[in-house]
Protein backbone atom coordinates (compact mmCIF):
# COMPACT_ATOMS: atom_id res chain seq x y z
CA UNK A 1 0.00 0.00 0.00
CA UNK A 2 1.38 3.34 -0.98
CA UNK A 3 1.26 6.00 1.73
CA UNK A 4 0.95 9.69 1.01
CA UNK A 5 4.46 11.07 0.71
CA UNK A 6 5.43 14.03 2.89
CA UNK A 7 5.72 17.14 0.79
CA UNK A 8 9.03 19.01 0.86
CA UNK A 9 9.40 22.16 -1.24
CA UNK A 10 12.86 23.34 -2.27
CA UNK A 11 12.29 27.03 -2.93
CA UNK A 12 15.69 27.56 -4.58
CA UNK A 13 16.18 31.16 -3.50
CA UNK A 14 15.10 30.58 0.09
CA UNK A 15 14.42 27.87 2.67
CA UNK A 16 13.22 24.29 2.28
CA UNK A 17 9.55 24.02 3.29
CA UNK A 18 8.35 20.91 5.12
CA UNK A 19 4.66 20.33 5.86
CA UNK A 20 3.33 19.14 9.21
CA UNK A 21 4.90 19.08 12.67
CA UNK A 22 8.53 18.02 12.42
CA UNK A 23 11.31 16.90 14.71
CA UNK A 24 14.74 17.97 13.55
CA UNK A 25 17.86 16.21 14.76
CA UNK A 26 20.75 18.64 15.07
CA UNK A 27 24.44 17.83 14.54
CA UNK A 28 25.00 17.69 18.31
CA UNK A 29 22.22 15.12 18.69
CA UNK A 30 19.73 17.59 20.17
CA UNK A 31 16.16 17.46 18.86
CA UNK A 32 14.30 20.60 17.86
CA UNK A 33 10.55 20.40 17.30
CA UNK A 34 8.29 22.62 15.18
CA UNK A 35 4.51 22.33 15.43
CA UNK A 36 3.83 24.78 12.61
CA UNK A 37 1.61 23.68 9.71
CA UNK A 38 4.64 24.40 7.52
CA UNK A 39 8.24 24.77 8.70
CA UNK A 40 10.93 26.70 6.80
CA UNK A 41 14.38 25.15 7.23
CA UNK A 42 17.47 27.23 6.46
CA UNK A 43 19.66 25.83 3.72
CA UNK A 44 21.72 28.96 2.93
CA UNK A 45 23.51 28.77 6.29
CA UNK A 46 23.02 32.45 7.10
CA UNK A 47 20.23 32.11 9.64
CA UNK A 48 20.86 33.09 13.23
CA UNK A 49 17.99 30.84 14.31
CA UNK A 50 19.28 27.47 13.17
CA UNK A 51 17.71 25.24 11.92
CA UNK A 52 14.90 27.65 10.99
CA UNK A 53 14.86 30.28 8.26
CA UNK A 54 14.96 33.90 9.51
CA UNK A 55 14.98 35.45 5.99
CA UNK A 56 18.72 36.21 6.19
CA UNK A 57 19.07 34.71 2.69
CA UNK A 58 17.63 37.99 1.40
CA UNK A 59 20.77 39.89 2.40
CA UNK A 60 23.19 40.03 -0.43
CA UNK A 61 26.95 39.68 -0.24
CA UNK A 62 28.64 42.85 0.90
CA UNK A 63 25.51 44.20 2.49
CA UNK A 64 25.07 45.10 6.11
CA UNK A 65 24.14 41.88 7.87
CA UNK A 66 21.83 43.34 10.42
CA UNK A 67 19.71 45.66 8.32
CA UNK B 1 -16.39 38.76 26.24
CA UNK B 2 -15.63 42.25 27.52
CA UNK B 3 -16.36 44.94 24.95
CA UNK B 4 -14.28 48.13 24.89
CA UNK B 5 -15.72 51.47 25.94
CA UNK B 6 -16.67 53.99 23.27
CA UNK B 7 -13.82 56.46 22.72
CA UNK B 8 -13.80 60.23 23.16
CA UNK B 9 -14.71 62.11 19.93
CA UNK B 10 -12.03 64.01 17.99
CA UNK B 11 -14.26 66.26 15.90
CA UNK B 12 -17.78 66.70 14.52
CA UNK B 13 -18.03 63.49 12.55
CA UNK B 14 -16.59 61.16 15.17
CA UNK B 15 -18.80 62.90 17.72
CA UNK B 16 -21.88 62.25 15.58
CA UNK B 17 -20.93 58.56 15.21
CA UNK B 18 -20.15 58.06 18.88
CA UNK B 19 -23.34 59.91 19.95
CA UNK B 20 -25.36 57.78 17.55
CA UNK B 21 -23.88 54.62 19.01
CA UNK B 22 -24.19 55.73 22.62
CA UNK B 23 -27.65 57.20 22.55
CA UNK B 24 -29.36 56.06 19.36
CA UNK B 25 -29.15 59.60 17.98
CA UNK B 26 -29.80 60.08 14.25
CA UNK B 27 -26.75 59.75 12.03
CA UNK B 28 -25.81 62.41 9.46
CA UNK B 29 -25.99 60.84 5.99
CA UNK B 30 -23.52 63.18 4.34
CA UNK B 31 -20.26 64.69 5.45
CA UNK B 32 -18.14 67.57 4.28
CA UNK B 33 -16.08 66.21 1.39
CA UNK B 34 -13.24 68.51 2.39
CA UNK B 35 -12.74 66.54 5.62
CA UNK B 36 -9.05 65.63 6.08
CA UNK B 37 -8.85 62.01 4.83
CA UNK B 38 -6.00 61.20 7.24
CA UNK B 39 -7.26 63.40 10.08
CA UNK B 40 -8.14 62.33 13.61
CA UNK B 41 -11.86 62.99 13.15
CA UNK B 42 -12.42 60.89 10.02
CA UNK B 43 -10.11 58.08 11.07
CA UNK B 44 -11.69 57.69 14.50
CA UNK B 45 -15.21 57.78 13.03
CA UNK B 46 -14.26 55.10 10.53
CA UNK B 47 -12.50 53.04 13.18
CA UNK B 48 -15.63 53.02 15.35
CA UNK B 49 -17.84 52.06 12.41
CA UNK B 50 -15.53 49.16 11.51
CA UNK B 51 -15.27 48.03 15.11
CA UNK B 52 -18.97 47.13 14.96
CA UNK B 53 -17.92 44.24 12.69
CA UNK B 54 -15.35 42.94 15.19
CA UNK B 55 -16.26 43.16 18.86
CA UNK B 56 -18.41 46.30 19.07
CA UNK B 57 -18.52 48.57 22.11
CA UNK B 58 -19.87 48.20 25.63
CA UNK B 59 -23.49 49.34 25.80
CA UNK B 60 -23.96 49.40 22.01
CA UNK B 61 -26.55 47.00 20.57
CA UNK B 62 -24.77 44.44 18.38
CA UNK B 63 -27.50 44.93 15.73
CA UNK B 64 -26.08 48.39 14.99
CA UNK B 65 -23.54 46.57 12.82
CA UNK B 66 -26.22 46.56 10.11
CA UNK B 67 -27.74 49.98 10.83
CA UNK B 68 -28.30 51.39 7.34
CA UNK B 69 -27.67 54.98 8.39
CA UNK B 70 -24.31 54.03 9.90
CA UNK B 71 -23.41 52.02 6.81
CA UNK B 72 -24.33 54.96 4.57
CA UNK B 73 -22.09 57.27 6.58
CA UNK B 74 -19.31 54.67 6.53
CA UNK B 75 -19.53 54.59 2.75
CA UNK B 76 -19.09 58.37 2.59
CA UNK B 77 -16.04 58.28 4.83
CA UNK B 78 -14.57 55.35 2.92
CA UNK B 79 -14.88 57.26 -0.34
CA UNK B 80 -12.94 60.20 1.09
CA UNK B 81 -10.27 57.95 2.62
CA UNK B 82 -9.93 55.61 -0.35
CA UNK B 83 -9.87 58.54 -2.78
CA UNK B 84 -6.89 60.04 -0.95
CA UNK B 85 -5.03 56.72 -0.75
CA UNK B 86 -5.59 56.00 -4.43
CA UNK B 87 -4.40 59.47 -5.38
CA UNK B 88 -1.16 58.83 -3.50
CA UNK B 89 -0.44 55.33 -4.86
CA UNK B 90 0.49 55.12 -8.55
CA UNK B 91 -1.25 52.26 -10.35
CA UNK B 92 0.70 49.16 -11.32
CA UNK B 93 0.03 45.53 -12.16
CA UNK B 94 3.45 43.85 -11.97
CA UNK B 95 3.01 41.80 -8.79
CA UNK B 96 6.39 40.02 -9.05
CA UNK B 97 8.32 43.28 -9.37
CA UNK B 98 6.41 44.66 -6.40
CA UNK B 99 7.32 41.62 -4.28
CA UNK B 100 10.99 41.93 -5.25
CA UNK B 101 10.92 45.54 -4.12
CA UNK B 102 9.46 44.56 -0.74
CA UNK B 103 12.12 41.89 -0.17
CA UNK B 104 14.92 44.29 -0.94
CA UNK B 105 16.13 45.91 2.24
CA UNK B 106 18.88 48.44 1.53
CA UNK B 107 21.71 48.53 4.07
CA UNK B 108 20.93 52.14 4.91
CA UNK B 109 17.25 51.41 5.59
CA UNK B 110 16.02 53.21 8.69
CA UNK B 111 12.71 53.01 10.43
CA UNK B 112 11.00 52.62 13.78
CA UNK B 113 12.33 49.09 14.38
CA UNK B 114 15.89 50.24 13.53
CA UNK B 115 15.57 53.14 15.94
CA UNK B 116 14.14 50.97 18.72
CA UNK B 117 16.82 48.35 18.25
CA UNK B 118 19.69 50.83 18.43
CA UNK B 119 18.50 53.64 20.67
CA UNK B 120 14.99 52.82 21.84
CA UNK B 121 14.19 53.70 25.41
CA UNK B 122 11.71 51.68 27.41
CA UNK B 123 9.04 54.40 27.30
CA UNK B 124 9.33 54.53 23.49
CA UNK B 125 9.03 50.77 23.23
CA UNK B 126 5.93 50.90 25.43
CA UNK B 127 4.46 53.61 23.20
CA UNK B 128 5.16 51.49 20.12
CA UNK B 129 3.40 48.52 21.70
CA UNK B 130 0.39 50.69 22.60
CA UNK B 131 0.10 51.83 18.96
CA UNK B 132 0.41 48.29 17.69
CA UNK B 133 -2.13 46.94 20.19
CA UNK B 134 -5.00 48.20 18.05
CA UNK B 135 -3.99 45.69 15.39
CA UNK B 136 -2.12 42.96 17.25
CA UNK B 137 -4.94 42.36 19.75
CA UNK B 138 -7.04 41.47 16.71
CA UNK B 139 -4.14 40.14 14.68
CA UNK B 140 -5.23 38.20 11.58
CA UNK B 141 -8.91 39.14 12.10
CA UNK B 142 -9.20 41.74 9.28
CA UNK B 143 -7.57 39.28 6.88
CA UNK B 144 -9.92 36.47 7.91
CA UNK B 145 -12.78 38.38 6.22
CA UNK B 146 -11.22 37.60 2.83
CA UNK B 147 -11.41 33.81 3.17
CA UNK B 148 -14.95 33.31 1.77
CA UNK B 149 -14.08 35.68 -1.11
CA UNK B 150 -11.37 33.36 -2.42
CA UNK B 151 -11.47 29.87 -3.82
CA UNK B 152 -9.24 26.88 -4.40
CA UNK B 153 -5.51 27.18 -3.87
CA UNK B 154 -5.49 30.84 -2.81
CA UNK B 155 -8.15 30.16 -0.16
CA UNK B 156 -6.23 27.13 1.17
CA UNK B 157 -3.04 29.22 1.26
CA UNK B 158 -4.62 32.06 3.26
CA UNK B 159 -6.17 29.57 5.69
CA UNK B 160 -2.79 27.88 6.26
CA UNK B 161 -1.22 31.21 7.24
CA UNK B 162 -4.24 32.29 9.31
CA UNK B 163 -4.24 28.93 11.12
CA UNK B 164 -0.66 29.64 12.20
CA UNK B 165 -1.62 33.21 13.23
CA UNK B 166 -4.36 31.73 15.40
CA UNK B 167 -1.91 29.43 17.18
CA UNK B 168 -2.39 26.31 15.01
CA UNK B 169 -4.90 24.92 17.50
CA UNK B 170 -3.17 26.08 20.70
CA UNK B 171 -4.96 29.06 22.27
CA UNK B 172 -1.82 30.03 24.18
CA UNK B 173 -0.01 30.44 20.84
CA UNK B 174 -2.62 32.72 19.22
CA UNK B 175 -0.58 35.72 18.11
CA UNK B 176 -3.04 38.15 19.71
CA UNK B 177 -2.51 36.26 23.00
CA UNK B 178 1.29 36.41 22.66
CA UNK B 179 0.92 40.16 22.14
CA UNK B 180 -1.29 40.46 25.23
CA UNK B 181 1.43 38.58 27.17
CA UNK B 182 4.00 41.08 25.90
CA UNK B 183 1.81 44.01 26.96
CA UNK B 184 1.50 42.55 30.44
CA UNK B 185 5.27 42.04 30.61
CA UNK B 186 5.58 45.76 29.78
CA UNK B 187 3.07 46.63 32.50
CA UNK B 188 0.47 47.79 29.94
CA UNK B 189 -3.24 47.08 30.06
CA UNK B 190 -3.87 44.33 27.48
CA UNK B 191 -7.66 44.70 27.31
CA UNK B 192 -8.96 44.74 23.74
CA UNK B 193 -9.44 48.33 22.55
CA UNK B 194 -8.28 49.80 25.86
CA UNK B 195 -5.77 52.21 24.29
CA UNK B 196 -7.99 53.57 21.50
CA UNK B 197 -8.17 57.10 22.96
CA UNK B 198 -4.36 57.30 23.14
CA UNK B 199 -3.70 56.16 19.57
CA UNK B 200 -3.43 58.82 16.83
CA UNK B 201 -4.80 58.87 13.28
CA UNK B 202 -1.76 57.44 11.42
CA UNK B 203 -2.19 54.13 13.28
CA UNK B 204 -5.98 54.15 12.90
CA UNK B 205 -5.52 54.68 9.15
CA UNK B 206 -3.41 51.53 8.85
CA UNK B 207 -5.96 49.38 10.68
CA UNK B 208 -8.85 51.06 8.86
CA UNK B 209 -7.31 50.19 5.52
CA UNK B 210 -7.16 46.52 6.54
CA UNK B 211 -10.79 46.59 7.68
CA UNK B 212 -11.84 48.38 4.51
CA UNK B 213 -10.15 45.85 2.22
CA UNK B 214 -11.30 42.92 4.35
CA UNK B 215 -14.95 43.95 4.40
CA UNK B 216 -15.25 44.84 0.70
CA UNK B 217 -15.28 41.80 -1.57
CA UNK B 218 -14.58 44.20 -4.43
CA UNK B 219 -11.21 44.93 -2.81
CA UNK B 220 -10.18 41.35 -1.99
CA UNK B 221 -7.11 41.76 -4.21
CA UNK B 222 -6.03 44.78 -2.15
CA UNK B 223 -6.53 42.78 1.05
CA UNK B 224 -4.25 40.06 -0.28
CA UNK B 225 -1.68 42.76 -1.20
CA UNK B 226 -1.88 44.21 2.31
CA UNK B 227 -1.56 40.73 3.84
CA UNK B 228 1.51 40.08 1.67
CA UNK B 229 3.24 43.28 2.81
CA UNK B 230 2.82 42.28 6.46
CA UNK B 231 4.10 38.75 5.89
CA UNK B 232 6.96 39.74 3.58
CA UNK B 233 8.37 42.57 5.64
CA UNK B 234 7.66 41.47 9.21
CA UNK B 235 10.49 38.98 9.74
CA UNK B 236 13.50 41.38 9.67
CA UNK B 237 11.56 44.06 11.56
CA UNK B 238 10.51 41.55 14.21
CA UNK B 239 14.12 40.48 14.60
CA UNK B 240 15.10 44.09 15.36
CA UNK B 241 12.21 44.52 17.80
CA UNK B 242 13.14 41.25 19.56
CA UNK B 243 16.68 42.62 19.96
CA UNK B 244 15.33 45.93 21.28
CA UNK B 245 13.26 44.07 23.89
CA UNK B 246 16.12 41.83 24.97
CA UNK B 247 18.42 44.85 25.28
CA UNK B 248 15.87 46.33 27.67
CA UNK B 249 15.50 43.05 29.56
CA UNK B 250 11.98 42.21 28.34
CA UNK B 251 10.86 38.77 27.12
CA UNK B 252 10.74 38.89 23.31
CA UNK B 253 8.65 35.82 22.54
CA UNK B 254 6.05 37.70 20.46
CA UNK B 255 8.68 39.07 18.06
CA UNK B 256 10.83 35.91 18.13
CA UNK B 257 7.74 33.97 17.07
CA UNK B 258 7.21 36.43 14.20
CA UNK B 259 10.76 36.09 12.88
CA UNK B 260 10.27 32.36 12.32
CA UNK B 261 6.55 32.35 11.55
CA UNK B 262 6.80 35.13 8.97
CA UNK B 263 9.80 33.51 7.27
CA UNK B 264 7.36 30.66 6.55
CA UNK B 265 4.44 32.95 5.78
CA UNK B 266 6.46 34.92 3.23
CA UNK B 267 6.93 31.73 1.23
CA UNK B 268 3.29 30.67 1.64
CA UNK B 269 1.90 34.07 0.67
CA UNK B 270 4.02 34.22 -2.48
CA UNK B 271 3.60 30.62 -3.64
CA UNK B 272 0.26 29.53 -2.27
CA UNK B 273 -1.77 32.76 -2.17
CA UNK B 274 -0.63 35.39 -4.67
CA UNK B 275 0.57 33.09 -7.46
CA UNK B 276 -2.67 31.03 -7.65
CA UNK B 277 -4.87 34.12 -7.12
CA UNK B 278 -3.29 36.10 -9.94
CA UNK B 279 -3.23 33.00 -12.19
CA UNK B 280 -6.96 32.42 -11.62
CA UNK B 281 -7.99 36.09 -11.72
CA UNK B 282 -5.36 38.10 -13.65
CA UNK B 283 -7.56 41.19 -13.41
CA UNK B 284 -6.86 41.30 -9.66
CA UNK B 285 -3.13 41.95 -10.16
CA UNK B 286 -3.64 45.72 -10.16
CA UNK B 287 -5.60 45.53 -6.91
CA UNK B 288 -2.91 43.34 -5.29
CA UNK B 289 -0.30 45.95 -6.24
CA UNK B 290 -2.57 48.73 -4.96
CA UNK B 291 -2.96 46.91 -1.62
CA UNK B 292 0.82 46.57 -1.36
CA UNK B 293 1.50 50.22 -2.20
CA UNK B 294 -1.29 51.53 0.02
CA UNK B 295 -0.21 49.56 3.08
CA UNK B 296 3.45 50.45 2.50
CA UNK B 297 2.51 54.14 2.18
CA UNK B 298 0.35 54.06 5.34
CA UNK B 299 3.09 52.17 7.20
CA UNK B 300 5.63 54.80 6.16
CA UNK B 301 3.34 57.60 7.32
CA UNK B 302 3.04 55.93 10.72
CA UNK B 303 6.83 55.42 10.94
CA UNK B 304 7.58 59.04 10.02
CA UNK B 305 5.01 60.32 12.49
CA UNK B 306 6.52 58.26 15.31
CA UNK B 307 10.15 59.16 14.59
CA UNK B 308 9.29 62.86 14.15
CA UNK B 309 7.60 62.96 17.52
CA UNK B 310 10.42 61.16 19.28
CA UNK B 311 13.07 63.27 17.53
CA UNK B 312 11.26 66.35 18.85
CA UNK B 313 11.33 64.87 22.35
CA UNK B 314 7.58 64.41 22.35
CA UNK B 315 5.25 61.52 23.04
CA UNK B 316 3.76 59.82 19.97
CA UNK B 317 0.56 59.07 21.87
CA UNK B 318 -2.40 61.40 22.35
CA UNK B 319 -2.13 60.69 26.06
CA UNK B 320 1.45 59.96 27.17
CA UNK B 321 2.03 56.96 29.42
CA UNK B 322 2.87 57.78 33.03
CA UNK B 323 6.52 56.64 32.68
CA UNK B 324 7.30 58.91 29.71
CA UNK B 325 9.85 61.65 30.52
CA UNK B 326 8.27 64.73 32.05
CA UNK B 327 9.12 66.81 28.98
CA UNK B 328 6.89 64.73 26.70
CA UNK B 329 3.90 65.42 28.91
CA UNK B 330 4.09 68.96 27.46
Amino acid sequence: MQRDARRVVVTGDGPVLVTGPVEIEMPDGATVRSDRPVTALCVCGRTRRRPFCDTSHRRRAGRARNG
Amino acid sequence: MAEPALPTPRGEVSEAVIDALAADRPVPSTVDRALDPYGEDLQLALYCLYELHYRGFAGVDAEREWDLALLTLRRELEEIFLGAVRAECPAGADVDAEIEGLLDEPPDAWGVSHHLRRHGELWQLREYVVHRSLYHLKEADPQAFVIPRLEGAAKAGVVTVEHDEYGAGDPRRVHAQLFADLMQALDLCADYGHHLDAVPAPVLAEVNFMSFAGLHRRWRGALVGQFAVVELTSSPGSDRLAKALRRLGVDAEFYDEHVEADAVHEQLVRRDVIAPLVAAEPALAADVVFGMRASTMLGDRFGEFLLDRWAAGRSSLRTPLPDAPLAVHR
